[in-house]
């Protein structure tokens, strides 16, 4: 680094007056800085809050903490060792034999206790930090700078040049784009996805502009990112789902142990407002297909109607209570790994049955709610997700019925007579070819019928989410290993 | 507060490229128009009657169609129309 305050070869020691061991070592520094000097190579005593401090030797200002923050300390008193430009030891905090050591002066410290733990570097305050970050590391980012005049509302200037969803965003500043990258563990400029509909490379870096913008925090990040390259797929088909005059944009499903940690509700409310991760994953995603991808309503999105879930869409399966496998287990995730589905879905909507107390009623009664979706006369063009609430759970849970059983009884009733469905059949124009009329057809191809289990422990309900047009000619879900390569 | 307040563009800073039009022609005949049904459904109603009438003022007419009306058309396929034909014609339905 060409600017690097750091010697290439030589001696750094880092102090602060407020620092009790600093100030205890302090009265060795003279002698400390002349027997090192004596190997000719330049010894750098850096003050953290006090230029005058320690006294006897010229002291390098470190007020800004530019000297501290190259040489990654976090720690002081700090002494490091440099030769052909690489640190090649370091003393944090007071040990009498580790100083003695690295400096080779064998009565270092006669008369000081052996050891003192040292005190935390200004340069890792965290009230401090995002600003280093943003004055010392900020070369790794690359996006464009854009500077905003006196006058200028921060929040309006953004709306003004278009890209929000039309909710005010937090202002992507180059300190918060650096704590949410911070999220993760790959490089800013790695390329995630190539985002439709204009099929632009996306960086990392740009993912945690629009993650920032979403109002995610960092360990929101690698689920952002997940769920970006499920939906950039060949098999998702972000561009149909964008493009389409039907209602639906992606609804992200989250699995697995770090929805806790990532604060994923999967409980009261879990498909609406309140929960931060839930609301702004779901928003980055979308952000990023905006502003990334180029695809924005009116334009390449062509929705008829929309829905209030197209500003974001993100859950967590209640997987602790559930008496099923999770959805992301039934499409091949092993157990203790975090993923995303995507599911290109409408907004959700209730079936109430708060009478069933066997699982044949229950099933029955979901089967005609989800004949509805769409139309109740169109067959296997579209799927669903079903997202079954704790107490409908339970009936099943009761006797004896897994994903696969209730899967299976939803499947049989709704196989549907041909009869039914055609054209001007039960007085409706739409409805499947004439020549159909004698078979028995299904409201859902197989798998087609995605069962996720959600919600508050209160409530005989359950939620329908319509899908798309599925499979090759529109978009299959997609499940993605969160952090995977 | 510093008086200076920068954030970084969310965009794909995209640069698109720019195309000058191919110039208008004056007649149809000699011509080879490309018709590009997306797939929707009765779209090959309406290309007919396009194919018709230009087959009927002297273009040459090529039939292409997209798999399906939800992806892009394949590179291969806006390859071939691109190289084969003098106009395309992209028809929508419903």
């Amino acid at each position: 680094m060409s600017d690097s305050p750091l010697p290439h070869d030589g001696w750094v020691l880092v102090v602060k007056r407020e620092c009790e061991t600093c100030v205890m070592v302090a009265p060795l520094v003279p002698a400390l800085v002349d027997a090192l000097s004596r190997g000719g190579e330049p010894v750098i005593v850096a003050s953290q809050d006090d230029p005058a401090f320690p006294a006897g030797v010229t002291v390098r200002d470190d007020e800004d903490l530019a000297l501290s923050w190259h040489a990654d300390i976090d720690t002081v008193p700090a002494l490091l060792r440099y030769r052909d430009g690489r640190e090649v030891a370091r003393a944090l905090g007071w040990s009498r034999d580790a100083w003695r050591e690295l400096t080779g002066i064998p009565t270092l410290g006669d008369g000081l206790p052996a050891w003192r733990p040292g005190c935390g570097s200004r340069s890792v305050d965290p009230d401090l930090v995002d600003g280093l970050r943003a004055r010392h590391g900020g070369e790794v980012l690359r996006s464009r700078r854009i500077e905003l005049a006196d006058a200028e509302d921060e929040h309006e200037a953004l709306f003004a040049r278009g890209v929000t969803d039309g909710l005010p965003v937090v202002p992507p500043t180059p300190e918060r784009v650096l704590r949410m990258l911070a999220g993760t563990r790959r490089r800013p400029e790695e390329v995630v996805a190539v985002v439709p509909p204009d099929l632009v490379e996306c960086s990392v870096e740009k993912v945690a502009v629009n993650a920032v913008m979403a109002g995610c925090r960092p360990e929101h990040l690698d689920w952002v990112i997940a769920a970006l390259r499920a939906a950039c797929t060949d098999a998702f088909n972000m561009h149909g789902v964008l493009c389409t005059t039907m209602p639906v944009g992606p609804v992200i499903v989250c699995n697995g142990p770090g929805t806790a940690a990532a604060g994923l509700n999967a409980g009261v409310n879990a498909l609406g407002q309140g929960t931060r991760a839930n609301m702004a994953i779901g928003r980055a995603l979308q952000l990023v297909v905006r502003n990334v991808g180029g695809g924005r309503p009116g334009e390449v999105d062509r929705a008829t109607h929309g829905n209030p879930g197209k500003v974001g869409f993100c859950f967590a399966e209640d997987e602790a209570r559930s008496p099923f496998t999770s959805l992301a287990a039934s499409r091949g995730v092993p157990a203790g790994v975090d993923a995303v589905t995507l599911f290109a879905g409408e907004g959700p909507r209730c079936v109430v049955d708060q009478l069933a107390r066997t699982p044949e009623a229950l099933a029955t009664s979901l089967a005609a709610a989800l004949r509805a979706t769409h139309h109740p006369k169109l067959v296997v063009a579209f799927d669903a997700m079903l997202v079954i609430g704790p107490e409908h759970a339970r009936v099943f849970a009761d006797a004896g019925w897994d994903r696969e059983r209730v899967l299976a009884e939803l499947h049989a009733r709704l196989a549907l007579p041909g009869a039914e469905l055609v054209r001007g059949a039960g007085g409706m124009a739409e409805g499947v070819r004439a020549d159909l009329a004698g078979a028995t057809l299904p409201k859902f191809r197989p798998g087609g019928l995605l069962l996720v289990h959600a919600g508050g422990e209160a409530g005989l309900f359950s939620a329908i989410i319509g899908g798309w047009a599925n499979g090759a000619m529109g978009s299959e879900p997609v499940t993605q290993p969160v952090g995977a390569p | 507060m510093s008086a200076r307040r920068v954030v970084l563009d969310p965009t794909g800073e995209r640069v698109p490229v720019r195309r000058t039009l191919a110039p208008a022609r004056a007649r149809l005949d000699g011509c080879v128009v490309g018709l590009l049904d997306i797939s929707k459904a009765r779209g090959d109603v309406f290309l007919d009657r396009l194919a018709a009438r230009l087959e009927a003022a002297g273009a040459r007419v090529a039939r292409y169609r997209k798999p399906t009306f939800a992806k892009p058309a394949p590179a291969d396929l806006r390859h071939e129309i691109a190289t084969t034909c003098h106009a395309v014609i992209e028809a929508l339905a419903d």
